[in-house]
């Protein structure tokens, strides 16, 4: 370390940076080696107390899972607080909350990669993993709510002894496709991510397991530029197509509803408006679990005040979007001049389900409104805080988007109240153990920082950089180490002489007042 | 590690990206054909400097996509018009545009696996073993230090030579690698 062309950058240099250059993305006078110490220091220490406990408290989440779906596919779903009219509730409420909860990872690693927005690199690896393990926990709410969920396979399309076939006009269908498939890619694009840092960690294994399992899953990458074309030509056509899948994820989604008669439900404004949503939430779920990982895993350095600051503003652009579409489905309803739409809305706001449409509105639409104060986008408990808010509202959203339409429809006499019981928030709360569960070991076992390309946007990074020029001129030591190790037979003794080690005396002179 | 292989490849250290970009140029314009360049992340402008020419990956891409497409296309046609004809609110057998939404499902599907696919392919991964691993110095290239290695495949390799003119090039630690 304490190379000359790796700067040391604090907090305050990058909130106050000119706009003329570049802000830095890692800060405290990380080099490359520091980035990769940083990183997978965190699956290499002794697990930190804090990680049990987190573990520990998801686990016995998810084993409230377990038992809850046992006790339904045993009992069935009459176990839940389904009535008539409402047969569809908290299964679907959770569905859309966890796969909107997806589209920020989706959002950060392809989106942002697409508008070279550097500073996504420090959240995107576990932006996706996040992704992947919510939408494990969406599919189990359609694979639970079928309840003979041994017969799910029919949603595919494969030859069974009915020879029934599904029907593709059904935008369920459309939904079974979109949602499985948005998965699979998620998976891909983050594996391929992945390759490079498993195999820094394989390098650095010094057991023998931890070499095979790690190795195995690196592929035998070796760094070779040959490889690195192809893999980035591949990654931006894996993020190529991964932003019109995630925005045809939640559109499909909405379309669920969409295009069914149901007022309140019968909207062309749902697409965009899930889609806003979706993103939203994702952002607030990155938030929440991020705050929480970077300070107890010493990532402070990695993932920064700024990016907290930038997620805090995708926040308030997204929820103020929100806000807009809650606004026009009320202008619209009053606009169409159809009278069930217009009961449907005024319902939502004054009917008898007002206490969760107002959870909705205030965590929403207001408490994303702090963002345009910068000390509450900078400040990392108070946006957690914050971040907490916005996942409350955004189920409440999903809750009273399905719930209300259907507990005051056509008929006064099917009206109902609908109540969820102990098993729905069983479910409920288990989705959460699951997801929590497969984040802890995440960043357990898996380098949660996408190493290789933070490496990569670090100004150092480029052979362009004029830092190396001074770093060479005041290490003239560095050419004079060469080794005539064209005679040594092999490689088998350690570094004959740390030729890069010497550190220069006089520090290089900065130049970011330029 | 074994000291008695046959000679697989010149390794040659360098310490930044900058010393490693100016002798990947030196290397190209001497013409070998069988080296390459090893850095812990994609370095800007490495593919020009060592003269590659465009990756091929965004044809299988393609290829794969539209197969999927017109699969996903086909597959809802036959199902809805013959496996299965079912009449849904007088709509036609034939409903085509209820059937882009898998349709487009479907090909991002086969272009994804097809670019993973083809970029794996063409990189002859996964293969986890290469000789380079017997350099213990090797381990850096996936950390903080950057590499080129000539192979004993290029035909106007020679272990001395190679490794002379490595070092002229500015190679903090050069070595002759063994299979």
């Amino acid at each position: 370390m304490g190379n000359a062309a790796f700067k040391s950058y604090t907090e305050a240099d990058q909130l106050s940076y000119p706009v003329a250059e570049r802000a830095p993305l890692v800060l405290g006078g990380n080099d490359f080696h520091g980035v990769t110490e940083v990183v997978t220091g965190l699956i290499e220490r002794k697990t930190p107390w804090q990680w049990w406990v987190a573990f520990l408290i998801s686990v016995s989440m998810l084993s409230i899972y377990g038992i809850s779906v046992a006790y339904l596919v045993y009992e069935g779903t009459g176990v839940w607080g389904l009535n008539n009219p409402v047969f569809w509730g908290w299964a679907i409420v959770n569905f859309v909350f966890w796969v909107g909860i997806g589209h920020a990872g989706t959002l950060i690693s392809a989106i942002l990669f697409l508008f070279r927005q550097k500073w996504r690199t420090g959240i995107n690896r576990a932006a996706e993993a996040m992704t992947l393990f919510a939408v494990v926990c969406a599919l189990s709410f359609p694979t639970i709510h079928v309840g003979r969920i041994w017969l799910l396979y029919y949603a595919a399309p494969l030859p069974n002894q009915m020879s029934a076939w599904p029907n593709f006009r059904s935008p369920l269908v459309w939904d079974f496709f979109a949602v499985s498939i948005y998965g699979t890619v998620s998976l891909l694009f983050w594996y391929t991510g992945l390759v490079p840092d498993l195999a820094t960690v394989r390098d650095r294994a010094r057991t023998k397991y931890r070499r095979l399992i790690y190795g195995f899953f690196a592929l035998g990458w070796r760094g070779s530029n040959r490889h690195w074309q192809n893999y980035e030509v591949a990654y931006l056509i894996l993020a190529g197509l991964a932003t019109p899948l995630v925005l045809s994820v939640h559109s499909i989604v909405s379309f669920d509803f969409a295009t069914s008669q149901v007022p309140g439900w019968h909207t062309t404004i749902f697409p965009p408006y899930f889609v806003a949503g979706a993103i939203f939430s994702g952002f607030g779920m990155v938030l929440t679990l991020m705050i929480p990982s970077r300070s107890w895993f010493g990532l402070k350095d990695v993932i920064t005040v700024r990016h907290l600051d930038n997620m805090a503003k995708i926040i308030l652009l997204t929820g103020s979007i929100v806000g807009y579409a809650y606004a026009m489905e009320f202008f619209i309803a009053w606009y169409s001049g159809n009278p069930y739409e217009q009961f449907a809305f005024v319902n939502r706001a004054f009917g008898p389900y007002a206490w969760a449409y107002w959870t909705m509105i205030t965590c929403n639409v207001l408490s994303p409104q702090v963002f345009w104060f910068k000390w509450c986008r900078t400040t990392p408990w108070f946006l957690f805080i914050v971040s907490i808010f916005v996942n409350i509202g955004m189920w409440f959203e999903r809750f009273v988007i399905v719930v209300t339409s259907l507990a005051q429809d056509f008929l006064v006499s099917s009206w109902d109240y609908y109540t969820p019981t102990l098993v729905d928030l069983g479910c409920l709360v288990g989705s959460f153990g699951l997801f929590f569960t497969l984040y802890c070991l995440f960043v357990r076992f898996v380098p949660q920082v996408a190493m290789s390309e933070v490496k990569g946007v670090m100004k150092a990074s480029d052979p362009h950089y004029p830092g190396w020029d001074e770093a060479a001129s005041s290490e003239p030591a560095a050419v004079a180490h060469i080794q005539d190790a064209q005679s040594e037979p092999a490689a088998a003794e350690p570094a004959p002489a740390d030729a890069a080690e010497p550190v220069p005396d006089d520090p290089v002179p900065e130049e970011g007042g330029e | 590690m074994s000291t008695d292989g046959k000679p697989y490849a010149v390794l040659a250290e360098f310490p930044n990206p900058k010393a490693l970009y100016e002798a990947c140029e030196k290397v190209r314009d001497q013409g070998f054909s069988d080296w390459d360049a090893h850095t812990p992340y994609p370095v800007h402008g490495l593919d020009a400097a060592m003269g590659l020419k465009p990756s091929p990956v965004p044809w299988f891409a393609l290829v794969c996509g539209l197969s999927g497409a017109a699969g996903g296309f086909l597959l809802q046609t036959w199902v809805s018009v013959s496996a299965w004809p079912l009449v849904i609110s007088a709509k036609p057998l034939f409903s085509w545009q209820a059937f882009i939404p898998v349709t487009f499902e479907c090909g991002v599907m086969a272009a994804a696996a097809g670019a993973l696919a083809g970029m794996l392919y063409l990189n002859r991964l996964p293969m986890l073993f290469n000789p380079l691993f017997n350099s213990q110095r090797f381990e850096a290239a996936s950390d903080d230090k950057f590499f080129i290695s000539i192979e004993a495949s290029d035909p106007s390799f020679d272990a001395d030579e190679t490794s002379g003119f490595m070092q002229s090039l500015g190679a903090s630690h050069v070595e002759l690698v063994r299979d």
